[in-house]
């Protein structure tokens, strides 16, 4: 048995709400019960459709944000309750690749300062040529030229810009890291390359990941276990074989075979069964 | 069959200060009566602009610089304005990409839709309310005479995009641009999307340009399609063909490239990084002919 990375107990996560102006605030549960445990080396798929809970599921496994609840085991610590100061250590080994590389990385520093800037935070720079050094063998390691040091994200499409955010994220050499629908932006032609870079890296960093996506096809290519979130509870979870050739809940069910393959199947628009009639009850938001 | 549109050889390119950049480069497709074609392509091979140069929406810093398009047999780029206008959202309608930005934030859902049916059809205030109450019914909007009385805001964006989908078909046209409808939407509500323009469009026998980067989505629902690269057309055909027997190497590629639920990770191999560039070199070369073909 493979030594477990992260694992979560019973995790919840509550946003307090307010209902009225006048209204008590009540809390809206948004992550409820989630157990995971996620072996070291491994590559866990988090999906989801919108509103599922799968960002804050992401976002309490880097603690950006604090359970409500439950427990959050990293490397056998408990993290849940931990304070800033507390963390700050631990910070440097779990890391966070956002979906919108346009948004997320500085566009008035050149990506050489970026990626590199994780370092400076921690100490880890011995002054000018080693900046230089360690930045080009970043851009290196995610299969950018290294000329690229000198650039600014706008002059970068937007595969490369996702590849700079994982440089970034790879900066500390961390042993775990979240990936939020960082290739849901991207064009197909774009998106393979970043899959496959991330099944590269993980294999040769021995990487613990954990991918976030709403479409399960990309899951496929990338993970080893998957767990389906709906309405911010975990509804299935096992390993991606399993899950893709005997689904047992209804609801990964219905995931499955909403999913346009590019096959031609006559009669998967006639299906006016339990799709249409499922939509009339979701009527106002 | 008899084309609802057909366009010729178009070129367009968008003017930045001083210099001109091509995006559709000698483009030409045809759909016919109850056709749906599938326009596929990834960002930037003008896919969205084809669309827009028909709908004469084309942004202001675009100019046409050669070609035809032609509604019905007549020309739309030569029409005067008045005559143009008086076929959009009538004969011609659009489906958006995007739900939240293509509604009114400050006026009602019905007022919007009666709008719409007062300018072109001449109804009555009660005879277009009317007929708004059972455009949504065709939607499957449940609590229809509710939802009118509804903002934008108010309502889902999967019940958003229905609603365009009513406004669209609205006035019975012959030819609806889709637009990416359904990228913004998650798989499950995609496929209710989906199998409610497939329902109305056989309803109210429209043709219709379905303009796309997934190439599942055209499977589903497209009976041709045309794969469409810096502005140029690399592929067309009838669906099954393209996407079992694909000729254009770049079909081919994008078909390797696409991550499939049903197959095991292995399958998978991005588009390799020489094709695009032989492509874009091909786009390039064709841009410096016409350059020295140009007075």
């Amino acid at each position: 048995m493979s030594e477990i990375l992260l694992r979560t107990e019973s995790l919840n996560f509550a946003y307090p709400e307010r209902a009225g102006l006048f209204r008590r605030t009540s809390l809206r549960d948004v992550v409820k019960r989630v157990d995971l445990a996620v072996p070291r080396g491994s590559v866990l798929g988090l999906v989801g459709e919108s509103g599922s809970g799968k960002t804050t599921l992401g976002r309490l496994l880097v603690r950006l944000l604090k359970p409500t609840s439950g427990r959050l085991q990293f490397d056998g610590v408990e993290i849940g309750r931990l304070g800033e100061a507390e963390m700050r250590p631990l910070r440097a080994r779990i890391q966070m690749i956002f979906q919108d590389p346009q948004s997320s990385l500085n566009p008035r520093l050149r990506l050489g300062t970026t990626l590199t800037r994780p370092l400076q935070v921690y100490g880890r720079l011995k002054g000018w040529p080693d900046q230089r050094d360690r930045a080009a063998a970043l851009l290196d390691l995610v299969g950018l030229p290294t000329g690229f040091i000198d650039r600014y994200p706008h002059e970068l499409s937007g595969g490369q810009r996702q590849r700079a955010g994982i440089a970034r994220a790879l900066a500390l050499e961390p042993d775990f890291i979240v990936a939020d629908e960082i290739v849901s932006g991207l064009d197909v032609s774009t998106q393979a390359h970043i899959l496959l870079l991330l099944r590269e890296l993980r294999a040769r960093l021995g990487l613990t990941l954990v991918f976030i996506s709403h479409d399960l096809s990309v899951v496929r290519v990338l993970c080893d276990d998957v767990a389906i979130l709906h309405h911010g509870e975990v509804v299935e979870y096992g390993p991606v074989a399993r899950i893709f050739s005997a689904p047992q809940h209804a609801y990964t069910r219905e995931l499955l075979s909403a999913i346009p393959l590019p096959d031609v199947e006559p009669g998967w628009l006639d299906d006016t069964g339990p799709n249409v009639t499922s939509l009339q009850q979701g009527s106002a938001a | 069959m008899t084309a609802v549109l057909a366009v010729r050889d178009l070129h367009v390119a968008i003017y930045d200060r001083s210099h001109a950049i091509n995006v559709l480069r000698g483009a030409s497709l045809e759909v016919g009566t109850g056709e749906v074609r599938g326009l596929v392509g990834e960002s930037g091979a003008g896919k969205s602009m084809l669309g827009r140069a028909v709908l004469g929406l084309l942004p202001a810093n675009a100019v046409i610089g050669s070609g035809t398009v032609q509604f019905e047999g007549r020309d739309l780029i030569a029409m005067p304005e008045p005559e143009r206008r008086n076929l959009l959202g009538r004969r011609i309608a659009l489906i958006p990409q995007d739900p939240m930005t293509s509604l009114n934030p400050v006026k009602r859902v019905g007022s919007q839709i009666v709008a719409l049916l007062r300018h072109h059809l001449a109804l009555s205030k009660g005879d277009a309310l009317e007929r708004a109450t059972e455009l949504l019914v065709e939607v499957a909007i449940r609590e229809p005479r509710r939802v009118l009385e509804l903002y934008p805001h108010e309502i889902s964006g999967g019940m958003r995009q229905r609603v365009l989908i009513a406004m669209a078909f609205a006035c019975d046209p012959s030819l609806v641009i889709a637009d990416e409808p359904t990228t913004a939407l998650d798989v499950t509500v995609q496929r209710q999307v989906l199998q409610l323009v497939e329902r109305l469009r056989q309803r109210h026998g429209a043709a219709i340009l379905f303009v796309t980067h997934n190439l599942g989505v055209v499977a589903k629902i497209c009976r041709t399609m045309t794969v469409l690269h810096a502005g140029r057309v690399l592929e067309e055909g009838e669906t099954a063909d393209v996407l079992t027997r694909p000729r254009h190497p770049y079909t081919r590629a994008l078909l390797a490239a696409t991550p499939r639920a049903d197959r095991p990770a292995e399958a998978l191999c991005p588009v390799p990084p020489a094709l695009i560039e032989s492509l874009w070199s091909e786009a390039r070369r064709l841009d410096r002919q016409s350059a020295m073909a140009a007075p």
